[in-house]
């Protein structure tokens, strides 16, 4: 066991895949001499020097199709985009290039890219680096997503999306940085299952990233009041791992999906339509969405929280869902 | 005009919840076929039909508990249309389900009709997904029960509360309860004499080795399949161990089934048959074994297993013990049993050499059989396991 932070963890996956592997590198804004702007590359530009941590100019565009076009040639590069908000400047090569090639190309092609990127809101920098566009990222064919919503997660799934051989998009949530925790020396290589964080009977609370602290807290103060809650943690988001969600909806037979993009197209819409398909006849309730409001972030505190999803908010969905 | 009545699916068994209809009025039916799941204490039975027919009436609705012999359908004979049927029936009401049991049932109906019941409800009401499928399954109707979900819902919980269902009964609990009143009157009525036999298990050992070696891991017979086989031979030459004290006399069995005391994980235990264990070869006696084991564990044997082993063998030598002195299964007059294989001293040519051992044992029915029978049959069993090539 060891104490680490979110960053941490994500610094010691970096530092480990630079270690390991010579065709990894890394490139983004300020991710060299400012050691990236949540810190999470601090100190490996000394470690590896410039030709492996590279910082490159405000495109977007330029350097994700950099990185699309080094993957192609066989480098493994691990792309920063500052936040989810500046990656739609990115989005042309990360939908019609990266995660295409390997389809136009008939297979010849494939793009072992890793772009992480922050998302989310919580620390007021107003609308423009709050937004949650991760379940936009959730639809496309051809690459996957992971959430990482703990700090163990947070070390060990870089290494998988590393191996694999297609684009992953990592979203790291930038409220989770600080979270710390003791985690076991042993990695957990997988980048396919959701995990159930907390076990419950009574409601199925599906959750991932950022929402998942707030989602556990609900479950705490819920189990105060007689209502067990459990929990089940995304950490995939394409493909979505239904097995675990519809296994913990059958056996819970109402659901709650949290979710801190907007409700309107979101991620929790799409799992709560999957749930509709699949566990119709198993649910004793109409499920539910805990999402943000459809606003743009608000920058005043008590105005963006009370944009986002909140405990408060998760244990009034599900009082509601059980008529109480 | 057939009728199709509830079995006993053994001896500790007086009444059955009908869990689950196989077919429906109007499905033509093979003799053999399994036609319904009964619970019992113990577990869920699929319950075969012995006539071939055409279903025509199902008089037993689903969770119903009724007594052993209770008709739960009727099925048309060959060439019978249900005209006949139908006037056969008016002619003789004796045809109706017998008297059913009163206590759970009684109790549900009670609640259901205590429930606001006064107009037809002008609206359609929520009731959630569940809770409708529910109460299909527990023939509730859901019209009358009050809702208390989201909106005034109808939810799972509701649908129970109006079914009046305490909570689900104690499978462990009732399957004691199965257990102590079939050894109970064992003890009380069958005379058990004990003997117990040591057999030498090298040769039997060395020879499934040898065919094990040559079949894939999936197909490896097991020493318990030999010993099964080898009791089903010997019993050939002691009838009177193979069978059942019925109506004050012994009635010897046509088959050999062979009933394996199978112990649940969550506790308690089950002797379903296997059929005809004389006539069947090896690997065929292992699948049946393995089968019969996960079904037995999974809660889905099938009528006829549950209601016709013939003699029950027991084997705790897994679990480590020299010798097993059974209590016999009523109304079932044997029992063998098998102890742990391991190496002891034997002597043999004047010789003192480490062999493996098994010490074989028969709890036999004294009413039945007697002790120089119950020697013969060991005595047997031990030659039979000598010559295992001949299994």
């Amino acid at each position: 066991m060891s104490r680490l932070s979110y960053r941490e963890g994500m610094r010691q996956a970096l530092r480990e895949a630079l270690t390991g592997d010579p065709r990894v590198f890394l490139m983004g804004e300020d991710v060299g001499r400012y050691g990236g702007t949540y810190a999470v590359t601090k100190g490996l530009l000394d470690e590896f020097g410039p030709e492996r941590v590279r910082d490159a100019p405000l495109s977007e565009l330029a350097f994700v199709g950099a990185g699309v076009g080094a993957a192609l040639g066989g480098m493994r590069p691990i792309v920063e985009v500052m936040t989810v908000n500046f990656s739609l400047l990115a989005l042309d090569q990360i939908v019609n290039n990266a995660a295409l090639y390997h389809h136009m190309s008939g297979g010849q092609f494939s793009v072992p890219l890793v772009i992480r990127m922050a998302t989310g809101a919580g620390r007021q920098v107003a609308a423009q680096h709050s937004h949650s566009f991760e379940n936009w990222y959730a639809s496309i064919p051809g690459i996957k997503v992971l959430a990482p919503g703990t700090v163990e997660d947070a070390r060990d799934m870089l290494a998988p999306a590393l191996a694999d051989p297609d684009p992953v998009v990592i979203f790291e949530h930038a409220q989770l940085y600080n979270t710390e925790a003791d985690v076991p020396e042993a990695r957990n290589t997988d980048i396919r299952s959701a995990a159930v964080r907390r076990e419950g009977k009574t409601v199925s609370l599906i959750t991932y990233g950022g929402s998942l602290p707030k989602t556990l807290q609900a479950a705490t103060q819920l189990a105060e009041e007689g209502i067990a809650a459990e929990v089940v943690d995304l950490r995939v988001l394409r493909p979505l791992d239904m097995a675990t969600i519809l296994a913990s909806v059958r056996k819970c037979r109402r659901a709650v999906v949290i979710d801190e993009t907007w409700r309107t197209g979101s991620l929790a819409a799409e799992i709560v339509a999957r749930i509709a398909e699949e566990a119709f006849y198993d649910l004793d309730a109409p499920p539910a969405r805990v999402c943000s409001e459809e606003v743009p972030i608000p920058y005043a505190k008590h105005l963006e929280e009370a944009a986002l999803p909140q405990p408060a908010k998760i244990v009034a969905a599900v009082k509601a869902a059980l008529g109480r | 005009m057939i009728e199709f009545k509830l079995p006993s699916l053994g001896a500790d068994m007086d009444r059955g919840k009908l869990l689950e209809w196989k077919v429906k009025p109007g499905d033509v039916i093979k003799r053999g076929q399994v036609v319904a799941v009964v619970d019992t204490s113990k577990a869920a039975v699929e319950v075969e039909i012995w006539q071939d027919g055409t279903l025509f009436e199902q008089l037993v609705p689903i969770g119903e508990t009724v007594p052993v012999g209770t008709v739960l359908a009727t099925l048309l004979e060959p060439g019978e249309t249900p005209e006949q049927a139908a006037s056969r029936k008016r002619e003789a009401p004796a045809a109706r389900p017998a008297p059913r049991l009163a206590p759970a049932t009684a109790v549900a109906a009670a609640a259901v009709v205590a429930a606001p019941s006064a107009a037809p409800l002008a609206q359609r009401r929520p009731v959630s997904p569940a809770a409708r499928r529910h109460a299909s399954e527990l023939n509730v109707d859901i019209d009358k029960v009050a809702g208390t979900g989201p909106h005034g819902a109808v939810t799972i919980e509701d649908v129970e509360k109006a079914a009046g269902r305490a909570a689900p009964a104690d499978r462990y609990a009732e399957m004691r309860k199965a257990i102590a009143a079939a050894m109970s009157r064992s003890k009380r009525e069958i005379p058990h004499y004990y003997l117990s036999e040591t057999i030498p298990m090298q040769l039997a050992a060395d020879w499934l080795a040898r065919e094990n070696e040559k079949r894939p891991v999936t197909e490896r017979v097991l020493m318990g399949a030999l010993q099964l086989k080898a009791v089903a031979l010997a019993l050939a030459k002691a009838p009177e161990l193979n069978g059942f004290w019925l109506d004050g006399k012994f009635q010897a069995a046509t088959g050999v089934h062979i009933g394996v005391a199978i112990s649940i994980r969550q506790g308690g235990l089950i002797a379903p048959a296997i059929h005809d264990v004389d006539k069947k070869s090896l690997p065929e006696l292992m699948r049946a074994l393995s089968d019969l084991v996960s079904r037995a564990r999974a809660g889905s044997l099938r009528s006829s297993e549950m209601s016709d082993p013939t003699i029950t063998v027991t084997n705790l030598g897994e679990q480590g013990v020299e010798a097993v002195f059974g209590v016999i299964y009523p109304p079932q007059v044997a029992l063998v049993g098998f102890g742990r294989i391991e190496s002891r001293p034997w002597a043999e040519n004047a010789a003192l050499l480490a062999v493996p051992l098994v010490t074989a044992s028969l709890s036999g029915d004294h009413r039945a059989s007697d002790g120089i029978r119950g020697a013969r049959f060991l005595a047997g069993l031990r030659e039979r396991l000598q010559h295992p090539e001949e299994l």
